[in-house]
């Protein structure tokens, strides 16, 4: 088996005994960079020498008998989301080509403490908004599986990243599942943990009461081994969980028997790609197989998942972005600089209500604001910054914040009666396999529905995971989605991990052709 | 069409984002589309339901009152566009459009 097919868990191992140096593993998972990602487009950033400095760091201590980190010689892809001191971090986004953050992200420090090496960040949907990939500023991925097809979003290019053996972990983040959609759709394992088990402190922020990073990678093992490093408590984030970390992967040879899973019929409605509901019954029919019990339950509410989150996402996003201004980092556009756009269109904007602004720019400051968001701005940011402040417009916010954050409420209600009687929730986790690149770009809506399995976790603030359970007669990729409660991680994984030991559709391979 | 051209300019600038005439005429078709769809929400009841709008219970975290390392000027003006070595740089807050 050539070394970037080989496990985490195993490369971490073969390191640490020796028979393996961290130079060689990061020199094999560079090499298969450099031969792939012209096809791929999955990173954004590599710097080849900085990784190979850190490798050869480790080595050096290991040769000389000093403590190495758990993660020791493993090659980790980073999200462009995550700040990074020594890479660029651009959120895929024109408004931040070139920045460079003043520090690591949490995680990232976390991975780096633990002599994990940084080999480059992966693309991502810019400022991570997006199902497939392409509201990147620069250049679509495409699907390892087929590359006329989308990887699917946000954290698109740490899932093809993984999927073509270029880094055996990559770190994600999921605000509506976008760690579980790309991961289903590229046949990987993507880990969404509960809100809170891990630091968002230096993720750049899209909506914060829903964004949670988590591990993406071949096995919901090689999930487990990442969790013990990057979960935990951070002082910085204060809606950071101070609750200990399991040791995930000391729970995952406990068995299914016994495991009460829940089926949703809902979720076996219109919409679902036959093909990809022949699979995930199948899949359920594994469980069963294996000892698990299957329960339906129902989620009165979860067909309201998707216009709740269209609205509390924006809403969230719209006040987070606020802080591209043109003036602290990021695009900024000069007065007279050649911006070809107007405020409003040139229309002059009747303002009143309460809503303090005057327009068209009633201030230099004020145009600058305008045309530096507009240059930087890709459409689907500025359409959700727009739909955000809308809704949270004076006259509007109780009619669709407000309201959305009631239904919120509801669809949590729902999940914690369900968990009253079933362990995991389990079903699929997109609509469709892959869908072809551009299929879906000319209409925003028809985009948002690819979240309609994922966007509750969030809401909930609960945990899921998802992992291949078959192909297509295509050969795509299916997914599997698990949920489970708050704090269920030891659960989720060590469930995902004893159908990876039934099944091999894990550990299959995309040839990288159209 | 649940919203017109003229909403849709409101928001651009209450959003600090300018706007082309195309980028206007395109927004308030695929805006109007989006508000009409998570319009639904309204088909519930929600009046003894009580907003929920951060997953976990948590409130209030303290930290000790203890200073901490923080960044220093040279660290904070790293990225800026137009800085004088302490301070950021923007047009003037009064005065003329493009009189900067």
């Amino acid at each position: 088996m050539h070394l970037s097919e080989r496990s985490a868990t195993d490369l971490v191992a073969a390191v640490r005994a020796g028979e393996l140096t961290a130079t060689a593993c990061t020199t094999a998972f560079l090499d298969r960079i450099a031969a792939v990602d012209g096809r791929v487009n999955a990173f954004l950033a590599v710097d080849r020498d900085a990784a190979l400095a850190q490798a050869a760091a480790i080595d050096e201590r290991i040769a000389a008998g000093r403590p190495v980190g758990p993660l020791a010689g493993l090659p980790v892809a980073v999200k462009d989301a995550l700040c990074t001191a020594d890479l660029p971090t651009t959120c895929a986004s024109r408004m931040l080509a070139g920045y460079r953050p003043p520090t690591d992200a949490f995680v990232v420090a976390r991975l780096r403490a633990a002599d994990a090496v940084i080999v480059g960040k992966t693309n991502i949907d810019e400022f991570a908004m997006g199902g497939s990939n392409e509201n990147s500023a620069f250049g679509d991925v495409h699907n390892p599986w087929d590359l006329t097809r989308a990887p699917g979003g946000s954290s698109g290019g740490s899932a093809a990243c993984v999927a073509a053996d270029m880094a055996p972990v990559a770190i994600g983040s999921d605000t509506g599942g976008s760690i579980r959609q790309p991961a289903g759709l590229c046949g990987i394992t993507g880990f969404k943990p509960t809100y809170g088990r891990i630091s968002r402190r230096g993720l750049v922020a899209f909506a914060s009461s829903l964004d949670q990073i988590g591990p993406m990678a071949r096995s919901a093992a090689d999930c487990a081994l990442v969790m013990e490093t990057i979960a935990g408590h951070d002082p910085g984030d204060a809606t950071s969980l101070a609750v200990p970390v399991p040791a995930y992967t000391a729970a995952l040879d406990q068995p299914l028997a016994g495991l009460r899973v829940g089926r949703v019929p809902a979720h076996f409605g219109p919409g679902l790609d036959p093909e990809v509901a022949a699979g995930v019954e199948q899949a359920l029919a594994a469980f069963e197989a294996a000892g698990a019990t299957i329960h339906e339950v129902d989620l009165p509410h979860a067909a309201y998942g998707i216009p709740t989150y269209y609205l509390i996402a924006p809403c969230e996003a719209s006040s987070n972005l606020a802080r591209y201004d043109g003036a602290h980092y990021g695009v900024r556009a000069e007065p007279g600089g050649g911006v070809r756009a107007e405020p409003g269109g040139g229309v002059r904007a009747e303002l009143g209500g309460g809503n303090a602004a005057l327009g068209p720019f009633d201030s230099p400051l004020v145009e600058m604001y305008c045309r530096s968001r507009a240059e930087g701005f890709g459409p689907e940011v500025k359409r959700r910054i727009m739909l955000g402040t809308y809704a949270l417009s004076a006259g509007y916010y109780d009619a669709f914040y407000a309201k959305a954050l009631r239904v919120r409420r509801l669809i949590q209600q729902d999940f914690l009666r369900a968990f009253e009687t079933v362990d995991v929730i389990a079903g699929p986790v997109s609509p469709t396999p892959a869908f072809k690149l551009g299929e879906k770009t000319g209409d925003p809506l028809a985009m948002y529905l690819v979240d309609m399995y994922t966007v509750g976790t969030n809401l909930a603030g609960i945990g899921g995971i998802s992992f291949p359970c078959g192909f297509t007669a295509g050969g795509l990729p299916i997914g599997f989605q698990l949920q489970g409660p708050a704090l269920s991680e030891p659960l989720l994984l060590r469930a995902a991990h004893q159908y990876q030991q039934l099944t091999d559709w894990h550990l299959r391979r995309p040839a990288l052709v159209p | 069409m649940s919203l017109t051209r003229q909403d849709v300019a409101k928001v651009g600038l209450l959003a600090r984002l300018a706007l082309t005439e195309a980028e206007l005429e395109r927004m308030t078709g695929e805006l109007s589309k989006i508000v009409d769809f998570v319009s639904q929400l309204g088909e519930l009841d929600t009046s003894a339901v009580e907003p929920l709008a951060h997953p976990l219970d948590t409130r209030n975290v303290f930290r000790e009152d203890e200073p901490q390392p923080s960044l220093s000027t040279a660290q904070a003006l790293a990225n800026a566009p137009r800085h004088d070595g302490s301070c950021f740089l923007v047009p003037a807050v009064l005065g003329e459009t493009g009189a900067a």
